[in-house]
C-alpha cells in the first residue's frame, strides 16, 4: 500500500485473500449475504476456509485450486 | 499491580529500592551483573514496566529515573545482543521471495519449532491449558502495546497500515472488544485472576524474555523495522494456531469466552497479517531499504522466543517436543 489516494477498497493478496476495506455486503456462493464487521476484512479466495467468506489462513496450508466466485456489493 | 517478586541478587536489590525510591534520589548501589538470566529477564521487565501502566508501590515518575534507565540500557545490550546472535547463527534467508511480505511469509512457513497449539488441539488437558493461559496473559492483557511505541517512528505509509490493524486490536472504538478485555473476560471466566500482571511471579523466563523483546523493538526507534517485522510474524503466526486453541478449549468444554478470544484471532490475524507484511513491513522498506534486515530479525526473533517459550513449556509438562 502507498499513499495514493483514493485508499484501495480492495486488495488482491498474492496467494491469498482478498482484503476489503470498509463496510460492505459479501455475498457467497449460495447466495447468503454477509456484512463484514471490521475495519478491513480478508475474503477467502481459496475455497478452503472454514469460516467461508472469510479468511482463516487455511490457503498457508491446502493445495491451491481454483479461486471461488465471490462477489461483492455494497 | 505490585513490584514482582525478585529472581537472583539484582533484582532483588532494585525491587528492594524501588518503594522508596523517589524521581531525584540516588538509588543505592546494585550489583552490576545479574546472577542468571531469570535475575536479567524480571529486572528488566519491571523496568520496562514503568513504562506501561507501572507499580502501586512504586512512584510513576521514575519511569523517566536517569539511574534506573542507566540500568535498564545495561540489561538491554545483553539482550540484544543475544538476540541478535540467534539470528546470525540461523543464517535465515531473508530475500526467498518475490517481495518482502512474501520473504516474510517465507521465513514464518520455514520455521521448524514445537507447537503449544497443536499440543492444546489434541492432548493438553485442563490444568495444563489454564497454566497456559496465566503464562499467556502476561502479554495478551497488554495486547499490542508494545507496537504501539512503533507509530510515531515508522513513515506514514506504514503508520496509516499499523494504525489500522491496532484499530481493530484496541477494539474499534468499543472497550469490551479490545483484545486485551477479551482475554481478561476469558480469564475470568476460567476463574483466573484477570487483573493485569497477576501472573508474573510465575511466568518461566521465557515469558519475561518474549515480553522484553517486544518492548525493547517499541522503545527504540532505531529497532522499529525489528518490532514490525516482529509484528509480521506474530500475526502470521495466529490465524491457523488460534483455531487450533479453540478446538481443543471445545474438547476440554472450557468456557465460550476462552474459545471466543482465539476464534476472533482466527479470522482477525487472517486480515492482521497480511497488513502487517504487505502494509507495515513494505512501506518501511519502500521508504528505508535498510530496515529490511532488521525486519527479518524482529520476524526470527518472535519465531524463536515462541519456539523456545514452547520447548520449555512442554519440557515442564513432561512432554517431548
Amino acid at each position: 500500500m502507498s499513499e495514493r489516494s483514493p485508499v484501495p477498497e480492495m486488495i488482491l493478496c498474492p496467494d491469498g485473500p482478498i482484503l476489503l476495506r470498509g463496510q460492505h455486503v459479501v455475498v457467497d456462493d449460495d447466495g447468503v449475504e454477509h456484512r463484514t464487521t471490521r475495519p478491513v476484512s480478508a475474503i477467502c479466495r481459496c475455497g478452503h476456509s472454514a469460516t467461508k467468506p472469510w479468511c482463516d489462513g487455511t490457503h498457508k496450508v491446502a493445495v491451491p485450486r481454483a479461486r471461488t466466485s465471490t462477489r461483492t456489493a455494497d | 499491580m505490585l513490584i514482582p517478586k525478585a529472581r537472583g541478587s539484582l533484582s532483588a536489590a532494585l525491587f528492594a529500592a524501588l518503594p522508596s525510591l523517589g524521581p531525584d534520589d540516588a538509588p543505592p548501589p546494585c550489583p552490576t551483573t545479574a546472577d542468571d538470566n531469570a535475575d536479567e529477564q524480571i529486572a528488566l521487565w519491571a523496568l520496562y514496566e514503568l513504562h506501561y501502566r507501572g507499580f502501586e508501590d512504586a512512584d510513576a515518575e521514575l519511569e523517566w529515573h536517569p539511574d534506573l534507565l542507566r540500568l535498564r540500557r545495561s540489561l538491554e545490550i545483553p539482550l540484544e545482543q543475544r538476540l541478535r546472535a540467534r539470528y546470525a547463527a540461523e543464517a535465515v534467508a531473508p530475500d526467498a521471495g518475490p517481495t518482502l511480505a512474501a520473504s516474510v511469509f517465507a521465513l514464518v512457513e520455514g520455521h521448524r519449532g514445537p507447537s503449544l497449539a497443536s499440543y492444546v488441539q489434541r492432548n493438553a488437558d485442563l490444568e495444563q491449558v489454564l497454566d497456559l493461559l496465566r503464562m499467556r496473559s502476561i502479554y495478551h492483557l497488554k495486547e499490542t502495546d508494545p507496537s504501539s511505541w512503533a507509530v510515531p517512528r515508522l513513515p506514514r505509509a506504514s503508520q496509516a497500515a499499523l494504525v489500522e490493524l491496532m484499530y481493530d486490536e484496541y477494539g474499534c472504538g468499543r472497550a469490551r472488544e479490545v483484545h486485551s478485555d477479551l482475554f481478561a473476560r476469558a480469564l475470568a471466566a476460567c476463574g483466573l485472576d484477570d487483573r493485569y500482571g497477576a501472573y508474573v511471579d510465575e511466568v518461566p523466563t521465557e515469558v519475561l524474555e518474549q515480553n522484553n523483546a517486544m518492548t525493547l523493538f517499541g522503545l527504540h526507534g532505531r529497532l522499529r523495522g525489528a518490532a514490525v517485522g516482529h509484528l509480521a510474524a506474530f500475526e502470521a503466526t495466529s490465524s491457523l494456531p488460534s483455531r487450533r486453541m479453540a478446538q481443543g478449549l471445545a474438547r476440554l468444554g472450557m468456557p465460550t469466552e476462552v474459545a471466543a478470544y482465539y476464534l476472533e484471532h482466527v479470522e482477525a490475524d487472517a486480515v492482521h497479517e497480511q497488513l502487517a507484511t504487505r502494509g507495515i513491513c513494505a512501506a518501511l522498506v519502500e521508504d528505508d531499504p535498510t530496515s529490511a534486515g532488521d525486519i527479518f530479525f524482529g520476524a526470527f526473533t518472535c519465531l524463536d522466543l515462541e519456539s523456545r517459550f514452547a520447548a520449555a513449556v512442554l519440557a515442564d509438562w513432561g512432554v517431548g517436543s
